[in-house]
């Protein structure tokens, strides 16, 4: 594999993950805390209701989740095209 | 050794308060004596030697101002589920920070923002374009920190607000012109804990005397301890009864709501201040992992506000509402005296009435009193009450500092090193970067003392703009190798222009005899949620100027090959 075609492999692996990260960062925050908001309300999880929790607490809990997911890949993929160094 | 201690304890609140300031005072005069620095790269981006962990930390301070720390909780506690904007955009933000910008900005390894729009972009029209957005940016920013310092010290110091905004320059001007970036990183990792510890005692403390659960994110779950059930349908019940929504329920369109989160997330992504704290670590996968540190460390914070909003407020209500007025706690007197709350007998019972119906309405609370008060209302210690003082000083200072940095370095460096004299030494630029620093501290004392009406109002445009101009030319500039610097300058200005129209317009309603209502607003959005419109139009019109124009040359295109890779 020449350098270039390492590159460009890098670079695509790259986008797949960002894109589905980004998804989720999403889905979370827009799609559970605003859109599905009235939805989930009719669920409850203690004394919360499940939209008012996503958009107060739940979306920023899996927020910090999904940058460590992210590092976790990355660390991962850095390693196996050599770019840890 | 006893009678010390008595004395110890019966400190009064103002004792307790110069104590636990001037103790803080002097750590941060210590870590700025102690990180004095020589070369321009020390003092733009401290050597780009910071650990993760001390830029996470430094990037949470950096982030969270006097704003996060004193008016948060108060602004959820009235806006109820509307509060949720200001929780998932601040954060939120991080999260296109970590996965879009910071890794790529950090392999390109310059000093600031102008730097990368004005290489990417091969001109110095992007750059200059940038420096006006990014002084735009900082200034309208650091004015509010400077003023939110001035605050705090007149209401826990009882000095005037103007000597507390000096003594907040002095503090500031000692280790931002000593120190550069080295000195306030460090400074900044002293005063996230200060900050955090002292939002949190506080948070603790009431949880347990409202649910028993010493976790503030579980206890404004759980059931109230004098009986009614979960304090969330308590509290739900209470506003329904006084004519207010339901807590947990939106007031403003969800189309709105929606707006103004993107606006805030991306704002937050562009924002300069907080940009550069990436500029500060020694590679690219620690860039990555300061970033979710950052956010950690935030959401401690930002997950506890919505508790304290939701206690603050049960709190209030059950304490003041239908409550006779020679009958109310002392702290209600002692905030009376500031202005900060206020009671209109309008139907002359001796009685407070709270209620939504404003004509009816006896009770008026300023809602940087659920933060500042909160600890007096719940009858805690009075050193709890000092800490409060220190934590909102740490937060107001850390930011101010984060911002000053921005503003020296975008005039001695991208100004005067790369633009006006290319030719000045090493020597010279980073007297001129003192210099800055020196000139940008006075500039926002002066806004601090006399705060341009709009202040507050052109807080949101700060990331209204950042979101219209920064955000859109990075990401192109990484991710979109054909874009070009026609496309990019145009979609700058373009977005930022209309920003500024639509703020202008209906924010301060300059261009008509009154403001016009928000029935006019374009598509429902407000001018808080508007940045997502302009950003969308900057990437429209970047893209079509793209086209029609000449694409870069194949040098830049090698840059950004380059910078997606992470290794040297």
């Amino acid at each position: 594999m020449s350098n270039k075609e390492k590159q460009i492999k890098y670079w695509k692996e790259n986008i797949r993950y960002v894109l589905i990260l980004l998804f989720f960062w999403f889905i979370v925050s827009f799609g559970a805390g605003i859109i599905f908001k009235d939805f989930l309300n009719s669920f409850k999880i203690g004394g919360f209701k499940l939209g008012f929790w996503f958009a107060q607490q739940g979306s920023i809990f899996l927020f910090v989740a999904i940058i460590f997911i992210y590092v976790y890949l990355m660390n991962k993929l850095d390693k196996k095209y050599g770019y840890d160094k | 050794m006893i009678n010390n201690m008595n004395l110890f304890i019966e400190l009064n609140v103002q004792e307790w308060t110069y104590l636990i300031v001037g103790f803080t005072f002097s750590i941060y005069i210590g870590i700025a004596i102690w990180s004095r620095v020589k070369t321009t790269k020390e003092f733009y981006v401290a050597g780009a030697g910071v650990s993760p962990l001390a830029n996470g930390m430094a990037t949470a301070a950096d982030w969270m101002s006097a704003a996060s720390f004193i008016s948060m909780a108060g602004i959820i506690a009235f806006a109820g589920y509307d509060g949720a904007v200001y929780l998932m955009g601040w954060t939120g933000g991080y999260v296109l920070l970590a996965l879009l910008l910071a890794p790529y900005l950090r392999k390109f390894g310059k000093f600031t923002v102008p730097d990368f729009i004005g290489d990417r972009y091969y001109s110095n029209t992007a750059r200059i374009v940038a420096v006006i957005c990014a002084l735009l940016v900082s200034f309208t920013y650091v004015a509010g920190q400077m003023r939110g310092v001035g605050i705090v010290f007149s209401r826990f110091l009882e000095v005037e607000i103007n000597t507390g905004v000096v003594i907040g320059m002095i503090i500031v001007l000692f280790y931002a012109v000593l120190g550069g970036m080295k000195g306030i990183t460090y400074t900044q990792v002293a005063q996230y804990c200060v900050l955090i510890f002292a939002f949190m005692v506080p948070a603790i403390f009431i949880s347990i005397q409202m649910t028993g659960n010493p976790i503030p994110q579980l206890g404004f779950g759980s059931e109230a301890l004098d009986g009614g059930g979960y304090l969330l349908d308590k509290l739900d019940g209470l506003n329904k009864e006084l004519g207010f929504n339901e807590y947990t329920d939106n007031t403003k369109p969800l189309i709105d709501v929606f707006a103004i989160t993107f606006a805030l997330m991306v704002g937050t992504a562009g924002l300069p201040h907080v940009i550069i704290r990436f500029f500060t670590v020694k590679k690219v996968s620690d860039a990555r992992k300061s970033a979710g540190i950052a956010l950690l460390l935030i959401a401690i914070l930002y997950t506890t506000a919505p508790a304290v909003a939701v206690f603050a407020r049960t709190n209030m209500i059950e304490t003041l509402s239908n409550v006779e007025y020679s009958k109310v706690p002392s702290w209600f007197k002692n905030w009376e005296n500031t202005g900060l709350i206020s009671f209109n007998d309008k139907n002359a019972d001796g009685k407070i009435q709270y209620l939504a119906d404003p004509s009816s309405n006896e009770l008026v609370v300023d809602r940087d009193i659920m933060v500042l008060a909160n600890p007096e209302i719940a009858k805690l210690p009075n050193w709890v009450i000092a800490l409060v003082a220190a934590g909102g000083l740490a937060a107001a200072l850390s930011t101010a500092a984060g911002l000053l940095l921005v503003i020296s370095s975008s005039i001695s460096h991208d100004l005067l090193k790369r633009v006006i004299m290319p030719s000045i030494s090493e020597k010279q630029e980073l007297l001129a970067a003192r210099f800055s620093a020196f000139i940008a501290v006075c500039i926002a004392g002066y806004f601090g003392i006399n705060p341009p009406g709009f202040v507050a109002a052109v807080v949101a445009l700060a990331f209204g703009l950042a979101a219209a101009s920064f955000f859109p030319a990075i990401i192109m500039g990484i991710f979109y190798k054909k874009m070009n610097k026609e496309g990019a300058v145009s979609g700058m200005i373009v977005g930022t222009i209309l920003m500024l129209y639509y703020m202008i317009k209906y924010k301060l309603g300059w261009f008509d005899d009154e403001l016009p209502g928000s029935n006019q607003w374009w598509f429902n959005i407000s001018p808080e949620g508007f940045g997502t419109v302009a950003m969308c139009v900057n990437f429209i019109v970047s893209i079509i100027v793209m086209k029609f124009t000449s694409e870069p040359p194949e040098e830049i295109k090698r840059i950004v090959e380059d910078i997606r890779i992470p290794s040297e």
